[in-house]
């Protein structure tokens, strides 16, 4: 056996340079050569670590042998059977707090732990080419029973794909025209392209499900028509209603929420204007405001449209910056600048009713807050303004109201999301069930999908064992 | 796909479809809305529905061309079809009985105030409107809003129909003559603006329904946000319709030009369309 490198396997990128003007993958993939040369790095530990840090508890070690052997489709057979979107999770996960934060080849001094999300990511993509999905068998038996799921975003794909497996006739319900919800409309093509999100789409449709867009629960359908015609439903709508700051002149033109900025740019294709219809704002000067992985994707969206100077204010320092590591050094890689320990106060008007600049000042850290972080206190006098014609609000999202507001009998918690048992996805009402963004706030692609995984196990255990006579025995 | 079932020109600039979407048919309440795109790389845009059939399934859409995606649809025909149609968007207008109300509508905001005024007649209120254009062939829904309406006046800018003069005008004489008890007005930004400004100098309540620029339409996005009574709302879900007096108009007005450039970019590659500001 050749002897393990300390560090992974490099990965090909496309140069900062190049990058930073166009809107295609940064990350360009391993070979299967160079995936095999990262598998020999594992240790193949009995207990894995790796498998219980994952939220969908893939057998990593299995699939990394098969990788090692050469052995591509076995690999994506072990895979499949955890997980419905490896290409994308293989791509957005957070890898580095997960299943290679554990990593005992890590743990040794001075190793890197085996680049598991890249191997996932190699796998998937050879699925992806090389798998003929229209031939993958449904079965014939009778449907043990209908299922609604609201929402086409991670964790209703996830609960669709695993209740087509069951044999479960299932209905996705998108509002927008587009499935994959923050797939689709929130995550950039530099990070996850539309292409790879829509061929898992296309996966889980292979698998029998039925995806309706341009259907808004609440409004279209209401929740009496959907407990009336299904077995059970899964609400998995995400937590898309921005928050704004609302300091003065928010109402400006030229200040954005980063969903506004980001639907324009990835749903709308806004990037492309005018061969798409969608406009944006081609700025010079940029400000965004906030330090998750969202802001760094407005930010980055923001330097490929062509502005000059593209800054992220955030009111902490790097040490607590949420967003993904990996995401930081791109953007630094990419001109992106920081204004650590800083919080907007003002957006400034140019007397025509469009920014032109933008009020901040210089926090300090002070004692935690309920999120365990220090909290930022404001310094007094030490106000600046930063010149700038877009500002992209990126500072989190709240519960959507559209379909909660039509459902009154539904269980909120205090902060407006649905109240449902994180073990079984159970909500307040028999045959309701709930899981993703929607339950727990913004959160990740993979734990809104670990949310499906276990919301449909339940779902087929409520319907096997508690419903006595499903709505539907259709073959 | 969504079929257009017949398709009509009102006038040089206005276009009256009816659209195959049996959901949202059998949903849809005065007030609301629908968000279309028409092809894959269209823009999504609202458009108020006008009227339903729900029997055969199909809403009736009628509009202005005003950007490239109206003028796009303007060139459709009865047969052809639209890529994507969700609905019905928005809060439904209240609906109950007031007594005496007055209904305004504008040019194409005629079309949005028609199941306005069909509604609030079915719930038995006395109902008095008033339909205001620049010119006589604009003055569309005429005989719709007539039938349904106690008292109707027209108003044209160049008196070719109707009284000379502006919708504000005859809204004064209304209220010196008799006690309105509510009101509502949809048009033009501007004329939303005055109907509020002499309903609430008479102490009426009046009602209108914003348009700003939107993409979603469902909460998400946030660029439909407008300044209400102080507070950040979104008219795609806590509207389309707010209390004219909690509107702040100058800083909506100035939000609906934030593309006025891209618009223009947009119509070079399609001359024929006539630049005008949303709303």
């Amino acid at each position: 056996m050749a002897r393990r490198s300390r560090t992974k396997t490099p990965i090909a990128e496309q140069k900062p340079a190049v990058r930073k003007s166009n809107f295609d993958e940064v990350c360009l993939g391993y070979t299967i050569e160079e995936g095999q040369a990262e598998a020999i790095r594992c240790l193949q530990c009995k207990d894995a670590p790796c498998i219980a840090s994952c939220p969908v508890m893939i057998d990593i070690p299995g699939f990394i042998l098969a990788i090692k052997a050469g052995d591509m489709q076995e690999a994506a057979d072990i895979l499949g059977r955890y997980t419905n979107l490896p290409a994308i999770c293989g791509r957005v996960c957070p890898q580095e707090k997960q299943c290679e934060q554990v990593c005992k080849l890590g743990k040794a001094k001075n190793f890197e732990p085996v680049a598991i999300g890249k191997l996932e990511r190699l796998v998937a993509d050879w699925a992806l080419e090389n798998q003929d999905f229209s031939t993958l068998s449904q079965s014939t038996q009778p449907k043990i029973g209908k299922i609604a799921v609201i929402g086409s975003g991670p964790s209703g794909l996830t609960v669709a794909g695993d209740l087509a497996k069951l044999n479960y006739e299932v209905i996705v319900y998108e509002a927008l025209h587009d499935a994959g919800g923050v797939l689709t409309y929130g995550i950039p093509e530099f990070r996850l392209p539309k292409r790879i999100v829509k061929k898992e789409i296309q996966s889980i449709e292979a698998l029998g499900v039925t995806i309706e867009t341009n259907v808004v629960i609440g409004k279209t359908i209401t929740m009496d028509e959907i407990m009336n015609e299904f077995d059970a439903c899964y609400i998995s709508v995400g937590a898309g209603a921005p928050n704004f700051m609302g300091i003065p002149g928010t109402a400006l033109n030229g200040v954005y929420s980063s969903s506004e900025y980001l639907t324009r740019i990835n749903l709308m294709h806004s990037y492309e204007f005018p061969k798409y219809d969608t406009p944006i704002k081609r700025s010079k000067n940029v400000v965004v405001i906030g330090g998750g992985n969202v802001a760094m994707d407005a930010a980055r969206s923001a330097k490929r449209l062509g502005a000059e100077h593209v800054s992220i204010v955030y009111r902490r320092s790097l040490e607590e910056l949420p967003a993904r590591i990996e995401e930081y050094h791109h953007s630094v890689e990419e001109e992106i600048n920081y204004h650590w320990l800083t919080n907007p106060i003002e957006y400034m008007n140019d007397g025509h009713g469009n920014l032109n600049g933008v009020k901040c000042i210089k926090m300090e850290l002070g004692e935690p807050d309920q999120s365990g972080r220090r909290r930022p206190v404001p310094i007094k006098n030490s106000e600046f303004t930063i010149e700038a014609d877009t500002v992209i609000e990126a500072i989190g999202q709240g519960s959507n109201k559209v379909l909660l507001s039509t459902f009154p009998e539904l269980k909120l918690t205090k902060w407006g999301y649905i109240e449902a048992d994180p073990k079984t996805g159970e909500t307040s009402i028999p045959g309701v069930f709930a899981g993703g963004d929607i339950v727990t706030g913004a959160a990740t692609v993979i734990l809104a999908m670990g949310a499906g995984k276990v919301a449909a196990v339940q779902i087929d255990k409520y319907v096997q064992e508690k419903k006595q006579t499903p709505v539907t025995t259709k073959v | 796909m969504y079929k257009i079932t017949k398709s009509e020109q009102l006038s040089e600039n206005e276009y009256d479809f009816w659209i195959e979407a049996p959901r949202i048919a059998a949903k849809a309440q005065p007030g609301q809305f629908v968000i279309l795109r028409i092809n894959d790389n269209g823009e999504r845009i609202p458009l108020t529905i006008a009227e339903t059939d729900p029997s055969n399934g199909t809403i009736r859409l009628i509009f202005q061309v005003i950007g490239k995606t109206t003028a796009e649809l303007s060139k459709l025909n009865t047969g052809d079809s639209i890529l994507d149609l969700t609905g019905p968007l928005g809060m439904p207008t209240e609906i109950k009985n007031y007594g005496t109300v007055l209904i305004v509508g504008g040019g194409v905001g005629i079309a949005a105030i028609y199941p306005i005024v069909k509604g609030l007649k079915q719930a038995g209120n006395r109902v008095i409107t008033i339909l205001g254009a620049k010119t006589a062939e604009l003055v569309i829904l005429q005989e719709e809003c007539r039938y349904y309406s106690d008292e109707l006046i027209i108003t044209t800018d160049d008196g070719t129909l109707g009284v000379k003069g502006l919708v504000t005008e005859a809204m004064e004489q209304v209220i010196a003559r008799e006690i309105i008890n509510c009101s509502w007005a949809i048009g033009p930004s501007m004329m939303m603006k005055f109907c509020t400004l002499t309903a609430s100098k008479h102490e009426v309540p009046i009602y209108v329904s914003l348009n700003p620029i939107m993409i979603d339409g469902t909460g998400m996005c946030g660029g439909c946000r407008v300044t209400i009574d102080g507070n950040i709302k979104f008219a795609c879900v806590d509207g389309p319709e707010f209390k004219g007096t909690d509107v702040n108009w100058d800083e909506f007005i100035s939000r609906m030009k934030q593309y006025t450039d891209e618009e223009k970019q947009c119509l070079t590659a399609d001359q024929k369309v006539q630049v005008t500001p949303h709303g």
